[in-house]
Order: structure tokens, then C-alpha cells, then sequence
């Protein structure tokens, strides 16, 4: 078997694509001129912000004036609930619903507004996912600032109720926030249709390069000033607009939505064959439901092996993967992810994400195949716990 | 995570996997909640610890480790033996990353366990010898 380079982590990081790629090389040494500046350059630069932010807004079917560009999701994310329960202190409104298996940016962003005198419910997900939208229901109180429950899980990739749960908080007057990080570019998006007050999104989940993000924050919806400064994304967040990455997005999301359902076709056909290549090893368990499902998502516990060892491993056959979320390794325990959908600790440390894009092929898949059964085989064969395991019932 | 070269080479190319069917010591450290658990096997002659192996469910750092101990005990007399300290380990290793510092300290304990083991059989309180053998704190 020829070792060859395979990267099968695009949940945590994609490739800048050509296109992307060319169409922002001119606005370093070419087109660099400050979008604020009233000589043409400047003007010039202002004017591909501007068509950036309608390509942006185009793809969520939201109009520009209602995107906002950030430097990534996370600060997306930040600046929707700590906005909003800013904006309606002074109400009274000091609650907020979200789920158990949500991103750290949202996660550890609830978690300091309760060190502020705040109430968070984080609602629980089923064992194959999901978020009911009748718990979300159920969690709204009076006092309810905001719901904000992901659009796709990170790990896992399944795709939430998010058009239903949008519908009850419009009916109990709610703000709704979603972070739809990993689900923009893979599956169609509809602001209005889905009862969505507030979006974030990343541009290097799709193509585009590290370090530029979009809010959409619903017309008539004034969210409170992110950067004090300049008058930059309408006196929103200061800061001089990074021209290339903005342009970058802008052509990544167009490129994104243009075929989301042929690609979705392509992609879940070779993750399938990847998922069902790796459910043929025993003691293995797919985590998250097979539908409903992000298209390049698979992610698969292995009794008996550990997640990093697995992943050293994999890279030294030059394969690129992850082990729950990146975000959490460094940290001795497992995902929280897992242990949300009711995996036993030991078997969620064992857990490997493979996320897959339109850029790998099947011969990708195959050479994944082809390694991961050896490597399992091998640390299986180290594992004082294997034995025991194999020889327990299914 | 940066891991050193020589926890690399000692995780792809670990030394003394494995068990021994007629061992004279078995220790197991760690659980499986905590992510690691270490299985060590000795063979003891004249108090001389002549064979060793292991078998370990860990990440990088605890697979290097296991085999880093096992190297520095094979052939040592029990004295000695008892005087590795799990910085010893670290340090053969070339270090690791803080946060995977814990799992040297269950290298150390693994070899505890499987003395301890081997004095009990042979009817010997292994206390006042190899002393407590503390669960790791990163367990808890």
C-alpha cells in the first residue's frame, strides 16, 4: 500500500480553493487601499466589501444591510449573546436557552454570563442528536432574552430543527440565534423561511482563509457595538476592514451555495463508504443519526482504542483526522459532544471524527479503508482492555 | 501538542509489548474514565526484574511512557527499580507536554502495582517496600 496524503478534517479547517484564493491576491499589493479612504482606491476597496456582503447576504437570503463582518465565528457567536442580553437587561430578560452540545464559543460564553447573574437552560439532545423543539418550548420563560441552539454540530454533524425551533420563538417572541458554522456552503439556507433573527458563520470552514467570520443580525434587530471606533461596518464593529479575506469570503460562500445539492450527493456517497468501511470493524459505533446529517461528517467510537493514540497513528500514515473537536484537545476529558448523546467516558475518548470535502475523492476513501482497520488492529493489540471488550456481547 | 521525537519514536516503536503468561507481578493503574490505563507485567529473579511487559489503552504520552519504563527497569535490581521517579521517565523521554505529565506518573505507578503484586504472592506485606501507591490526581 503507497502511503499518500489524505485530508479528512475539514470540519476543523478547509483548504483556500484557487478561485478564492485569486480573487483575493490583488487586494495585497494591488488593490490595497483603506475602504475608508475617498480616493478611488479606497473607494474601489469599499465597493468589493459592499459586493462581498451581497454575496454573503444572497446566500442566506438575507438582504446586505443585515450582514456584519467579524474575524471568525467565535466572535460572531460572542457578540450575539452577550448583545442581546446586553440590549435587553434593561427589561428584565435575563435568560438564556441553549443546548448541552453547542460550540465553546457558545458554551463558555453562557457560562460567563452566568458568573453575571444570569439563567441558562442547556437543553439536553437525544441519543441520536437532536434538540426537540417542543423542549425549547417548554424552556421559554417571560424573562427568555435568547434562544441560540447550532444549525449543525461540529462532531457529529447533525443537522438541528432549526426552521421549527425559529418558528416557536417568533410565536413566544424570542430572539433566536444559530450558529451555523459548519452548516453554511453544505446545506441550503434560508433566513426568512427558517425564522432566523441571528446567524454566525466562518469563512475557513468553506474554502476561504482563517480569520474572517459574518453575523447576520435581522433588520429592525439593533444589536449593541461590538468595537468602538471607526465607522466601519455601520459604526458596528471598528477596525479596518481586512479587504482580501472579505473578498475571499464572498467568493467562497457564492462558489458554496452555487451546487449545494450535487455536492451533497458527491460527498455523502463517499461518507457512507467510509462509515459503513468502518462500522465493519467490531465494537464500533456510528455517533449521531445517519440522516439529517452534515454530508461529510463521520463520526465513529472504536471500543478499545484511544482517540489521540488513534490519531498519532493515522498521522503517520499520512492521514489527517480528529478526535472529537480540536478546540478541546489539551483537555484530559472527552468530548462533551459524546458524553451528551450517553457514550460511556471509555468509549468517548475512543471516538474519531472524519470530515470529509468536495476536495477529497475516492481513492481518499479507499486508503482511509485500507489504514484505519491496520492501525485499529495494532493498538487494539496494545489495549489491556480489548480482550475483555471483544469477548463481551454486542 | 508538541510531543518530542523520542516520544514519538517510543510510541510508534514501543518496547516490551505485550504480556508474560507466567509473570511473577502484575500491575494495573489508571481507568478508563480518565482515558489511560496501564498493564504491567514483571519476571523476577534474584531481585532482579529480568523481563517486563506491558499493555496500555492511553494517548501518545501514555503508550511512550509504558515503554520508556519498561526500558529503564529491565534488568535493574528491585532497589533500584524502586528509586524511578516518574520525572526520571519524563526526563529519558525528553519531556512532555504539561498537560500530559500525569501520564508518566501512572508509568510509575504501573511498576509500583506489579511489585506490589509480586510481594503479596510471595506472602510479603509490600507496603513498608514499595510504599502507598497513590491514585493519579488527574483522575478525579
Amino acid at each position: 500500500m503507497e502511503k499518500r496524503f489524505v485530508y479528512a478534517d475539514n470540519a476543523a479547517t478547509t483548504r483556500v480553493s484557487e478561485p478564492v484564493l485569486k480573487s483575493m491576491l490583488p487586494f495585497f499589493t494591488e488593490h490595497y487601499g483603506n475602504a475608508s479612504s475617498i480616493y478611488e482606491m479606497g473607494r474601489n476597496a469599499q465597493k468589493d466589501i459592499e459586493l462581498a456582503r451581497e454575496k454573503v447576504a444572497k446566500a442566506l437570503n438575507a438582504s446586505p444591510g443585515e450582514i456584519f463582518f467579524t474575524s471568525c465565528g467565535s466572535e460572531s457567536d460572542n457578540w450575539a449573546i452577550r448583545g442581546v442580553c446586553e440590549k435587553l437587561a434593561p427589561k428584565g430578560k435575563k435568560h438564556i436557552i441553549t443546548s448541552v452540545f453547542e460550540h465553546h464559543a457558545i458554551l463558555h460564553t453562557c457560562q460567563y454570563m452566568e458568573k453575571h447573574g444570569y439563567d441558562v437552560t442547556y437543553l439536553p439532545i437525544n441519543e441520536q442528536g437532536f434538540v426537540n423543539p417542543e423542549d425549547v418550548r417548554n424552556a421559554i420563560r417571560d424573562d427568555t432574552a435568547i434562544v441560540s441552539i447550532m444549525y449543525a454540530n461540529n462532531e457529529i454533524g447533525t443537522i438541528q430543527p432549526v426552521k421549527e425551533i425559529g418558528a416557536i420563538c417568533r410565536e413566544k417572541k424570542v430572539i433566536f440565534h444559530t450558529d451555523a458554522v459548519q452548516a453554511v456552503g453544505n446545506v441550503p439556507i434560508d433566513v426568512q423561511e427558517q425564522n432566523i433573527d441571528i446567524l454566525s458563520l466562518s469563512g475557513h470552514k468553506i474554502h476561504a482563509q482563517k480569520g474572517i467570520g459574518a453575523i447576520y443580525i435581522r433588520k429592525g434587530l439593533s444589536l449593541p457595538n461590538l468595537i468602538f471606533g471607526g465607522a466601519q461596518e455601520r459604526n458596528k464593529r471598528a477596525g479596518t476592514e481586512n479587504v482580501p479575506a472579505i473578498v475571499g469570503l464572498g467568493t467562497a460562500i457564492e462558489i458554496a451555495v452555487a451546487d449545494i445539492p450535487e455536492r451533497a450527493e458527491r460527498v455523502t456517497a463517499m461518507r457512507n463508504r467510509l462509515i459503513d468501511g468502518i462500522l465493519k470493524l467490531p465494537r464500533t459505533r456510528l455517533n449521531g443519526s445517519r440522516e439529517n446529517r452534515l454530508p461529510g461528517n463521520c463520526n465513529i467510537s472504536i471500543e478499545g482504542v484511544e482517540g489521540e493514540s488513534l490519531l498519532l497513528m493515522l498521522d503517520m500514515n499520512g492521514i489527517c483526522a480528529s478526535s472529537g473537536s480540536a478546540c478541546t484537545s489539551g483537555s484530559l476529558d472527552p468530548s462533551h459532544v459524546l458524553l451528551a448523546l450517553g457514550l460511556k467516558h471509555e468509549v468517548a475518548h475512543g471516538s474519531l471524527r472524519l470530515s470529509i470535502s468536495d476536495e477529497n475523492t475516492d481513492e481518499d476513501i479507499d486508503y482511509i479503508l485500507e489504514v484505519v482497520p491496520k492501525v485499529v488492529e495494532r493498538l487494539r493489540s496494545m489495549s489491556p482492555l480489548w480482550e475483555k471488550i471483544s469477548k463481551e456481547q454486542n | 501538542m508538541q510531543y518530542s521525537e523520542k516520544v514519538l519514536d517510543h510510541f510508534s516503536n514501543p518496547r516490551n509489548v505485550g504480556e508474560i503468561e507466567d509473570a511473577d507481578g502484575i500491575g494495573e493503574v489508571g481507568n478508563a474514565k480518565c482515558g489511560d490505563i496501564m498493564k504491567m507485567y514483571i519476571k523476577v529473579d534474584n531481585d532482579i526484574i529480568t523481563d517486563v511487559k506491558f499493555k496500555t489503552f492511553g494517548c501518545g504520552a501514555a503508550v511512550a511512557t509504558s515503554s520508556m519504563a519498561t526500558e529503564l527497569i529491565k534488568g535493574q535490581p528491585i532497589s533500584e527499580v524502586l528509586k524511578l521517579t516518574n520525572k526520571a521517565v519524563v526526563e529519558a523521554l525528553d519531556g512532555l507536554p504539561a498537560v500530559k505529565l500525569h501520564c508518566s506518573v501512572l508509568a510509575e505507578q504501573a511498576i509500583k502495582s506489579a511489585l506490589s503484586d509480586y510481594y503479596t504472592r510471595k506472602g510479603i506485606d509490600p507496603k513498608p517496600i514499595v510504599g502507598d501507591i497513590e491514585e493519579c490526581e488527574a483522575c478525579h
